[in-house]
C-alpha cells in the first residue's frame, strides 16, 4: 500500500517537476523569436519555422515527464 | 459527485489505463484504432489522388487546396530544410504529413473523437521508419565515415572524446527516434485527456444539476480547447515532418 502511495506521489511530482524547465525554456524560445521577428519582419517566416523546431525540442522534456506520469500511475493505481 | 449517476450517461473509465486497452470489433485483432487508421489511410489516398487525377490547366477548387498543401510540404518543409536533394525524399515526407494530419484531426471530429496517434504503435512505427531512413541515407552517402562524423563533432579536443562519443551516440541514434515518437504520442494523448476531462465535467454537472448553469463553464473551456487541439494536431504533423527532414539533412551533410 505504501509503495502504491509513493508511486502516486512520484507520478504527480514527476510531471510537475518536468514541466518547470520546459516552461521556462519555451518562454525564452518564443520571446527571442518574437524579438527577432520584430527586428527583422522580412525573416518572420524562417524565424517561425525555427521557433517551432526549438519549441519541439524543448517540449519533448515535459512530454517525457508526462510519459513518466503514466508509467508511475500505472504502477500505483 | 457520485460516479453511478454519471455512469448513466457516459462510460466511466476505472483508471487511466483504460486509455490503453481496447476490445476487438472485428476478427484478426482489428479494434477501433486499427479501423480508424484504415479510414485515415483511405482518406489520405483519396485526398491526394481524386482532386488531381486529371491534369488541368485550371485546377478545380479541391485540386487547388491539395496543390497548395502539397506545395507547402514540398517547398516549405522539404526544400527549405534539405535543399537541392529534397526531391529524393518527397515520397516519405508528403504522404507522412497528410497521414499524420488525418490521424491527428480525428481527435476533434464529432462521434470519432479519438486521435489514432495517441496510441504508441503508430508514432513508434513512424519514428523507427525515420530512423532507418536517415541512417540508411547517411551510410549510403558517406559509408562508415557517417558514423565517424556523427559521433565526433569537429574541433573537439582528443581528451574529451571519451565523454563526447557516448553522448553523441545516445543523442543521435537513441534519443532522436524516441523523442520523435514520444512528442507526437504525448501531445495527442494530453489533448485527448484534456478534452475528456472538460466534456465529462460538463456532462456530469448537467446530469446532477441541470437547473444550475455551472455546466456552461467547463463546456466553454472544452470548446476553446477543441479549437486549440485542431491547432496542435496540424502543428504536430508539421513538426514530425519537419524533424524528419532535419534528420535526413543532418545525414546528408554530416560533415558540418
Amino acid at each position: 500500500m505504501e509503495a502504491d502511495a509513493a508511486a502516486l506521489i512520484g507520478a504527480g511530482l514527476a510531471y510537475g517537476l518536468a514541466a518547470i524547465g520546459p516552461g521556462v525554456g519555451i518562454g525564452i524560445v518564443v520571446g527571442n523569436a518574437v524579438q527577432a521577428m520584430v527586428r527583422q519582419p522580412e525573416m518572420a517566416g524562417q524565424v517561425r519555422t525555427t521557433m517551432f523546431l526549438g519549441i519541439a525540442f524543448t517540449e519533448a522534456l515535459a512530454l517525457f515527464g508526462l510519459l513518466l506520469f503514466f508509467i508511475l500511475f500505472g504502477a500505483g493505481g | 459527485m457520485s460516479l453511478p449517476v454519471l455512469a448513466q450517461v457516459v462510460e466511466v473509465p476505472s483508471n487511466v489505463n483504460h486509455l490503453f486497452d481496447w476490445p476487438e470489433v472485428l476478427p484478426l485483432g482489428i479494434n477501433r484504432v486499427v479501423l480508424l487508421m484504415f479510414l485515415a489511410t483511405l482518406a489520405t489516398f483519396l485526398f491526394l489522388y481524386l482532386p488531381v487525377r486529371k491534369a488541368r490547366v485550371v485546377p478545380t477548387k479541391m485540386g487547388l487546396v491539395v496543390e497548395t498543401m502539397v506545395d507547402f510540404v514540398r517547398n516549405g518543409i522539404a526544400r527549405d530544410t534539405i535543399g537541392s536533394q529534397s526531391a529524393n525524399y518527397e515520397w516519405l515526407l508528403i504522404p507522412m504529413f497528410f497521414w499524420l494530419l488525418f490521424l491527428n484531426l480525428l481527435e476533434v471530429i464529432p462521434l470519432v473523437n479519438f486521435p489514432v496517434t495517441s496510441r504508441m504503435a503508430i508514432p513508434a512505427f513512424l519514428a523507427a521508419l525515420v530512423w532507418v531512413v536517415f541512417v540508411f541515407v547517411g551510410l549510403k552517402k558517406h559509408g562508415l565515415n557517417y558514423i565517424r562524423h556523427s559521433l565526433i563533432p569537429p574541433g573537439v579536443p582528443k581528451a574529451l572524446l571519451i565523454l563526447v562519443i557516448p553522448i553523441e551516440l545516445i543523442s543521435t541514434f537513441l534519443i532522436r527516434p524516441v523523442s520523435l515518437a514520444v512528442r507526437l504520442f504525448a501531445n495527442m494523448i494530453a489533448g485527448h485527456i484534456m478534452l475528456t476531462v472538460f466534456f465529462l465535467t460538463s456532462a456530469s454537472y448537467f446530469v446532477l444539476e441541470p437547473k444550475a448553469v455551472a455546466f456552461v463553464v467547463p463546456l466553454a473551456f472544452a470548446i476553446v480547447i477543441t479549437g486549440f487541439e485542431i491547432f496542435v494536431g496540424v502543428l504536430q504533423a508539421f513538426i514530425f515532418t519537419l524533424l524528419t527532414a532535419v534528420y535526413i539533412e543532418s545525414s546528408i551533410y554530416v560533415e558540418h
